[in-house]
Order: structure tokens, then sequence, then C-alpha cells
């Protein structure tokens, strides 16, 4: 076992208790704040993967943008955030179930893509830009430009529903 | 990248880690300084001249005496959030630093050791200081969320959403730079600077894009939104005091500092000497490069103060406006032209003489644009002002000519007092 490893061992721990936190959290905002560290965490699982390029932009998007604007919802509308504000909705239940079939699906996606794929660790390849690059516009190009439509769709959706109430 | 980076003896490390802190500190308290005097100057007055020679002094003095101020927790504060945010504000200034290239290898004094003047590279450094001073962000937010005033969370929330919205043009504006050097390295993007040409020139959209970018992304006059006084008081840190409102000071100040470094790094040439100086035999090598790097750097801080003392303030919305619907498409288009630029250029089926054509036509074409008249829609004949409106006397709107210079007033009296 290297010191890799165990850093390694200890991020994924971090990640692990920080996301139970964020849905077991008594008040919205901590649970925002805890998902700032869950993310955090997993960023430094990247940097540890030798994933230079995705683990500074998941710093930049997710924790510099995402989160940020999820606070600033929390704490512009009119949102409960004391005590007792991350448990007000009745969809726990349904929303366990949903998680639990994302966990497994996403699960065995990877089980039956890298199941038994041994990994050298003398030999890092860096997750440079152009490798990325490389990966995602030659290699991995359709999926890449189903999730970009994805993604509009949920941008002109978010329009439609804030000028709902001008019509 | 020089092969030195990540294997360095830990002293060395050590070493340069607190050079780079002590540099930041020294840096923040000659800038308090500076812009005083420089503003003083633009003002008629003469600005802090007693301590020390020329005043050097004063940010100490007053450094000191902030430290002596009562801590005050506010009644409806969140302690624990409002005791961390103005350190969490502070530590991601500091960090953007590590990768900051303030010269060549140099060889330490008294010893045979070898070392770069920058703490550590990497292949995505640019993208690194991106994230890190994102995470700042947090600082601002969470330090006007947890003050428990209204004025501090709409500071906060207004300061935030500016630097999220002008770190967006920050970003885009330096692609340009990676699609021009083919690295996101600081020290290789002051390498290929050394062999082409600074980046301020071929890439001048980009820089000015830039430089508007990073007076937003730092709030700073006349982006100074979040600290309106007329209108929030002093911002996120209205209900800080003590040595967590000198963290939030230093933060901003050392921000300021990071932006005009990395202009420097990515558009100026980094350390390299400039041009004439550069052609002297040792003036890029050994430790002068500090002094060119500190020189323009400064020059940067030096736009700031100009421009907090010659600017008035912009509106929010107007602010917003630019941001995303000039700053953001601009840059956007540009990459656009750079991409396409950079491809002919390396497959050599572009001359000098077709761009500066292509250029010649754009520009006549954007003037023949300007003079082109718009559309008016009909005028709308605006009813006379009513001097008089609801029986109060009331100025007229901006535009309109004043009724009755006589000062009568136009109605009988007899209908309005009734």
């Amino acid at each position: 076992m290297t010191a890799v490893t165990v850093v390694f061992a200890a991020m994924g721990l971090v990640a692990l208790v920080s996301a139970f936190l964020v849905v077991t959290s008594d008040q919205i905002i901590h649970a925002a704040l805890w998902l700032v560290v869950t993310l955090g965490a997993v960023a430094g699982l990247y940097v540890l993967l030798a994933a230079e390029l995705v683990a500074w932009v998941q710093v930049l998007i997710y924790m510099g943008s995402v989160v940020v604007l999820l606070l600033f919802a929390l704490m512009l509308t009119r949102t409960p955030t004391g005590p007792g504000s991350a448990t007000v909705t009745r969809n726990q239940p349904l929303a366990t179930v949903v998680a639990g079939a994302t966990t497994v699906a996403l699960g065995a996606v990877m089980w039956a893509g890298f199941g038994g794929e041994v990994i050298d660790e003398d030999e890092v390849r860096v997750g440079t830009a152009a490798r990325l690059g490389d990966a995602i516009f030659r290699t991995w190009v359709l999926p890449f430009e189903v999730l970009s439509v994805v993604l509009l769709a949920a941008l002109v959706g978010a329009i439609v529903l804030t000028r709902r109430g001008e019509r | 990248m020089s092969e030195l980076f990540g294997n360095e003896a830990w002293w060395v490390i050590i070493l340069k880690a607190l050079l780079v802190f002590v540099v930041l500190v020294v840096f923040t308290l000659f800038n308090i300084w500076f812009e005083r005097r420089v503003v003083a100057r633009m003002q008629h007055r003469v600005g802090p001249n007693v301590w020390g020679p020329f005043g050097l002094l004063q940010s100490l003095a007053d450094g000191v005496k902030l430290a002596l101020k009562e801590e005050i927790f506010p009644k409806h504060a969140h302690k624990v959030v409002y005791f961390i945010a103005p350190v969490i504000a502070t530590i991601p200034a500091f960090l953007a630093w590590a990768v900051i290239p303030f010269g060549p290898e140099v060889t330490i004094p008294f010893t045979d050791t070898v070392t770069p003047l920058q703490l550590t590279d990497m292949p995505v450094a640019v993208l690194y200081i991106l994230a890190v001073t994102s995470i700042g962000v947090y600082g601002i937010v969470l330090g006007g969320w947890a003050s428990g005033s209204t004025y501090s969370l709409l500071g906060g929330v207004r300061s935030s959403a500016q630097m999220i919205s002008y770190e967006v043009a920050m970003g885009l504006s330096l692609v340009a730079v990676f699609i021009y050097a083919g690295s996101m390295s600081t020290s290789e993007i002051v390498a290929a600077q050394a062999e082409d040409t600074w980046f301020a020139l071929p890439l001048l959209p980009s820089f000015i894009i830039y430089m508007i970018a990073m007076v937003g992304e730092t709030n700073r006059a006349p982006f100074d939104l979040p600290e309106a006084e007329g209108e929030l008081v002093g911002g996120f840190h209205t209900e800080y005091s003590s040595l967590k409102f000198a963290l939030f000071f230093l933060a901003e100040y050392i921000n300021m500092v990071t932006v005009s470094a990395l202009a420097t790094t990515m558009f100026l040439g980094g350390w390299r000497a400039p041009w004439g100086i550069s052609q002297i035999d040792g003036a890029n090598e050994g430790y002068w490069p500090v002094l060119w790097f500190l020189g323009k750097t400064l020059l940067f801080v030096f736009l700031f103060i100009w421009l907090r003392g010659s600017l008035p303030r912009l509106r929010y919305d107007q602010f917003m406006k630019f941001g995303w619907k000039v700053l953001i498409p601009a840059s956007l288009a540009w990459i656009v032209v750079v991409c396409v630029m950079r491809r002919l250029i390396i497959d050599d089926d572009l001359d000098p003489t077709k761009i500066l054509v292509v250029a010649g036509v754009l520009v006549v074409a954007l003037l023949v644009v300007q003079f082109i008249p718009e559309r008016r829609t009909p005028a709308v004949e605006a009813p006379e002002p009513d001097a008089f409106a609801g029986g109060f006397p009331v100025p007229p709107m901006p535009g309109k000519q004043p009724v009755a210079p006589s000062g009568a007033p136009v109605a009988p009296s007899g209908e309005k007092e009734a």
C-alpha cells in the first residue's frame, strides 16, 4: 500500500461522509456547504488520478460557480434557512429510490466497462488538456454533443419557467 | 517547463513559499500607501507623508491600529461561518501566487543550488489560478450572509455575482493566449512570448477585454458596486471589524496584484525585459528580471489607481449588461477569429499583407456601419411638463424646459388651492 493509496482512501472517505451529511443535515445552508466539501474531495481524487485539468475544472465550475449560485438562490429567496429547513419536502423516499437506482445503474456501467482492468501505477499518463480534448472531440464526440443538447434543453426550460408569469 | 519543478529540496520550497508570502504582504502595504499618495496627487492633496520617508510607514501604522480595534460579533451573526469567512477569502488570494513566475532560473546566494524564481508550475497553471480565485468568492458570500445584516447580504450577493460574471469574460480572454502559446503553463507562456512578441500586440482585443474584466473581478472602481457607500454602507464587510476586516482588506489588495501579475505574465512578456533593455546582455538573466516583473505589475496597479481617481461608479444593471452582452460575446467572436488565424499561420497559407488587407476592410466596414443612419421610431410628442403636478412644485425631468420662467404658476391659483 503506497502513500497515494492511503490519501486516495482518505479523500474518498471525506467525500462519502460529507455526501452523507449533505442529505442528512438539518439546515439547508449547511447541506450546501457540505456539498462544497464533497466536490472538493472529489477534485482531490482527480488530482491523485493525475487528471489535473479535470480536477481544476471541477474546482472552477462546481465549487466556484454552481454551489455559489445555489447559495445565492437560498439567500435571496424567501426559503426558510433555519433548523429543519432541509427536511420540509416530503420527497425524501422518492429521492432515495431515484438515487439508489442511479447508483446501481452507474455502478453496473462502470463494472461492465472497466471490471478487472488493472492500472499500472508506474506508467502514469497525465490528463493534460490535449489528451482530454482528443478523448472528448474524437472518441466520445457523440455522447458529448448529446449532453450539450440536454444542457441546452435545461437552459431553455429554465427560461420558460421564469417567464411563465408574464403571459 | 523546467525539470526542476516538483523535484526540489524541501528547504528551497519553504524558502520560496516564505518569500512569496513576504513579497505579497509588503506589496500590499506599499500599494495602500501608493494608492493614497497617487489619488491625493490627482485630487491636489498631499496624502500621507508623516510616518517614515514619504509617509511609507503609514500603512504599517494603520495595520497596527486596525489590529488593536475591538473584535465585534454581531448579535445575529452565524458565529462559525462569520469567523471563517475572512480566512476563506484570504488563503486563495495567496495560493494563486504559487504559479506566478518572477524570473528565470537563478543560483541561490551562498549556495550552488539552481532554482527557478517561481514556487511551482503545472501544465494547467493558469486554470489553477482561475480556480483558486473562484474559491475566494466563498469568503465574500459567506461573510455577507453570516453577518446577519441586510446591507452585508446585499453587498455579498452583488460582489459575488459580479465576480462570477466577470470571471467568465476573463477566462475567455485568456483562451486566445492559450491558443497562441500552445500551453497553459505560466513559464511556458512567458517563454512563448520570448520567441514571438508580447501577446498584448497580436491579441490586443483579448488584452483590452482582460483589463476591463480584471477591474470588474477585483471589485475596484469604477466597478466597485459591492461597496457603493451611498447604497450599501460598506458592502459585505459592513459588520466586520479589527483583524477580520484587515484580512478582507488584505485579500482585496492581493487580488488586485494577482490579476496585475497575471496580466503581466500573459500579455506583457512576464519577467522578460521590455524591448530596448532586452538587447543589453544579461538583462534577462540573474535577479534583474524580478525588477522588470515588479515594474510591469506596478504599472497595472497604477492603472487601477488612475481609474479610481478619474471615473465615476457605474450603475449595477449597466455594469451587468456590459459584462454579459458586450464583453462575453465579443471575446467569443474574437476566439473564433484567433483560431482561424492561428490555423492559417501554422499551415503557412497566410502572409501578413493579406491579414492587413482583411483587417483594413473589416475596420472600414465597421466604420461604414457606424454611419448608416438608424431607422428611428417617430418621437412621441411629450406632454408639456406640469410644474405643479399634484399641487406641488416639481422640477422638470431631464431634457425638459422648465415652464413659466417668471416663477408664476401656470394654472390659476384658485383652481389649485380651492
